[in-house]
């Protein structure tokens, strides 16, 4: 071993270039993924800026010329306006986000603050309905919502939020609300303040990183949702933008992909938004948490 | 739990201070738990109950359920050769995209954990598709992208292939589902990198002093260390990948074609129970993918006996 290293050592880098040749090589790879990982979406971009011929005739991967026809083809839609599609999603999702972050915490905070009855049994059910697939519960939802006339409303969408369903949430929270100390509640118990001004007071205002990884990994789900409206939602009036989307692919042909891209990207412009304000928070959250992001 | 445990004389007197009784504790606890009691017993502990009920009848919204006995799970076994199909197509899916993931992903975590510039950036580019992957826009940008006149074709021609019509061909439509699938590779790739993080550097020394090589290191020191996270991301992926609905409903425009090549299990569940409305049937497919999940999830626990150190083990 020692000949042999001799015997190289003229021809050995000094460490120093060395490691810049290794930092070189790490990063033109990563380059090359990180390009190949965004050109689908760069893609999407510059189509949606074609006309419908140029789209197919591949000439270049830039447009021609650029307009916005398609942008203005596609918002008017056919019967309905996109316009429509988006409040309808908006609505949606500001409401599961409300509704999650105020059900979930209560819960959350009920299991890691009050000693009631029966507390393990709830809680080892609760942890049970986390890994259930949602589709084993989408046939009798649906049978109950039926019932109480909810079908074609937004109810269906919201309701489970509303009733703390998403148990991961009420997990993740608990988790952070054992890590405040205890001390400072009983402060306040000593100083007369009931269970619920401690919830509202103390732990909520606390617990704000939880309550922020909540709200955007509901707003994300609930905006991408796609089977839950598919299931619930026929009136046209009432799409939300995935189902949009889908009746957009179904009725134009294939002579009109250009709106279709158009909207398409349109559509992933609030999470786009969401991406940009929250991106060390959402990937913090999966880091940590193992959501499934 | 020791430090709960500290704070019990503490919390005691703070109760007999206030005259906290055991009433009250539960009349909080309970109204504090009521939205998720209502919501387990209407939504999902109930239902899962109902459903399991509906799973041996016939049903179909509009008459009584009657009972049928085993009769729906016969024939999801014996008889209906589409259920088959879609069971064929949901576990193809599953193991092949499951392991291409978690290899890209932990390969790009390892990339990201040396030293370099940029990691937040790449990190974040990294994780991008797996924000947005599940949405319908990029189930509809996949298809146009694998289409015959697509930017896939276009590219493999320059190396004088003349690509296959991949989303209308039965040989390669689930394929594409599958690279839609890997290319939300940064979720997982997110979580091994903070793995790889809790790794001790000292460990890194040892091996360094012991003449590991690069190679050595990873495979004696990095992999064993990573393997509760490995098995972690392999639970989370398989669970919702035996799930996936989506990709595959945009992709075939709801068919499950062509040919049944992309008909995946939800698929042909939201199918069977809500364009037929055949409920009992559909209830009996749902329970039957709750034991397979349950059965996978199952199989890689008792697995992981065997593959997964624990470093207080």
């Amino acid at each position: 071993m020692a000949i042999a290293d001799e015997a190289f050592a003229p021809q050995r880098r000094s460490k120093a270039q060395r490691d810049l040749l290794a930092a070189l090589a790490i990063h033109s790879v990563l380059i090359a993924g990180a390009l190949l990982m965004i050109y689908p979406l760069v893609w999407l971009f510059v189509s949606s800026l074609k006309t419908d011929t140029e789209i197919f005739s591949n000439a270049s991967f830039w447009p021609s010329q650029i307009q916005f026809q398609n942008y203005i083809r596609g918002w008017q839609g056919a019967a309905v306006s996109f316009g429509t599609f988006f409040r309808n999603s908006l609505v949606v999702s500001t409401a599961a986000v409300i509704g999650n972050v105020f059900a979930c915490s209560l819960v959350a905070f009920a299991f890691a603050r009050i000693d009631f009855r029966f507390k393990p049994f709830w809680f080892a059910l609760m942890m049970g309905t986390i890994m259930l697939p949602h589709h084993a519960t989408l046939i009798p939802q649906y049978i109950l919502f039926h019932k109480l006339g909810w079908v074609n409303t937004f109810m269906p969408l919201i309701a489970p939020k509303l009733l703390a369903v998403d148990a991961f949430f009420v997990f993740l929270m608990i988790q952070f609300i054992r890590g405040i100390p205890r001390e400072i509640d009983e402060a306040a118990l000593i100083d007369g303040a009931s269970t619920f001004m401690i919830y509202r007071m103390i732990i909520f205002p606390l617990m704000r990183p939880a309550l922020i990884a909540t709200a955007i990994f509901t707003f994300v789900w609930t905006y991408e949702d796609f089977l839950t409206p598919l299931v619930y939602l026929s009136d046209i009036g009432l799409y939300t933008v995935p189902q949009g989307l889908r009746l957009m692919m179904s009725t134009t042909g294939q002579s009109s992909w250009g709106p279709l891209l158009a909207m398409s990207l349109l559509s992933l412009v609030p999470l786009l938004i969401v991406f940009l304000f929250f991106q060390k928070r959402l990937i913090d959250g999966i880091a940590t948490t193992g959501l499934k992001g | 739990m020791s430090a709960a445990a500290l704070a019990a004389p503490a919390r005691a007197a703070a109760k007999a201070a206030s005259g906290a009784s055991v009433a009250r504790r539960n009349r909080d606890g309970y109204l504090f738990l009521s939205p998720w009691l209502i919501g387990f017993f209407c939504l999902t502990g109930g239902p899962i109950l109902a459903s399991l009920y509906f799973s041996f009848t016939d049903f179909s919204l509009f008459n009584e359920p009657a009972w049928v006995g085993l009769e729906n799970y016969k024939r999801l076994i014996f008889d209906d050769p589409r259920y088959r199909t879609a069971l064929g197509v949901t576990l193809a899916y599953v193991v092949t995209s499951v392991p291409l993931k978690l290899a890209f992903a932990l390969a790009v975590a390892l990339l990201l954990n040396r030293n370099i510039s940029g990691v937040g950036l790449y990190r974040a580019i990294y994780y991008l598709p797996s924000l947005l992957g599940g949405s319908v826009a990029v189930a509809v940008m996949w298809r146009k992208i694998f289409a015959y006149d697509g930017v896939v074709n276009d590219m493999l021609l320059w190396f004088g292939i003349d690509g296959p019509s991949w989303i209308s061909n039965p040989d390669y439509a689930l394929s594409t589902i599958v690279a839609l699938a890997v290319w939300q590779f940064g979720s997982p790739a997110v979580i091994f990198l903070a793995g790889l993080k809790q790794i001790p550097p000292e460990l890194y020394d040892a091996a360094d002093i012991d003449g590991a090589g690069r190679f050595a290191t990873f495979r004696t020191v990095t992999l064993p260390l990573l393997t509760p996270i490995i098995f972690f991301n392999l639970v989370m992926q398989m669970i919702s990948a035996f799930q996936a609905f989506t990709p595959s409903f945009i992709i075939s425009n709801g068919t499950g074609g062509p040919d049944d090549s992309t008909l995946f299990y939800t698929l042909y569940l939201y199918e069977e129970g809500f364009s037929h409305f055949r409920m009992g049937y559909a209830s009996a497919m749902a329970w039957a993918l709750v034991g397979i999940i349950a059965t996978a999830t199952a199989f890689t626990f008792i697995s992981s006996r065997y593959w997964v150190h624990y470093g207080d083990r």
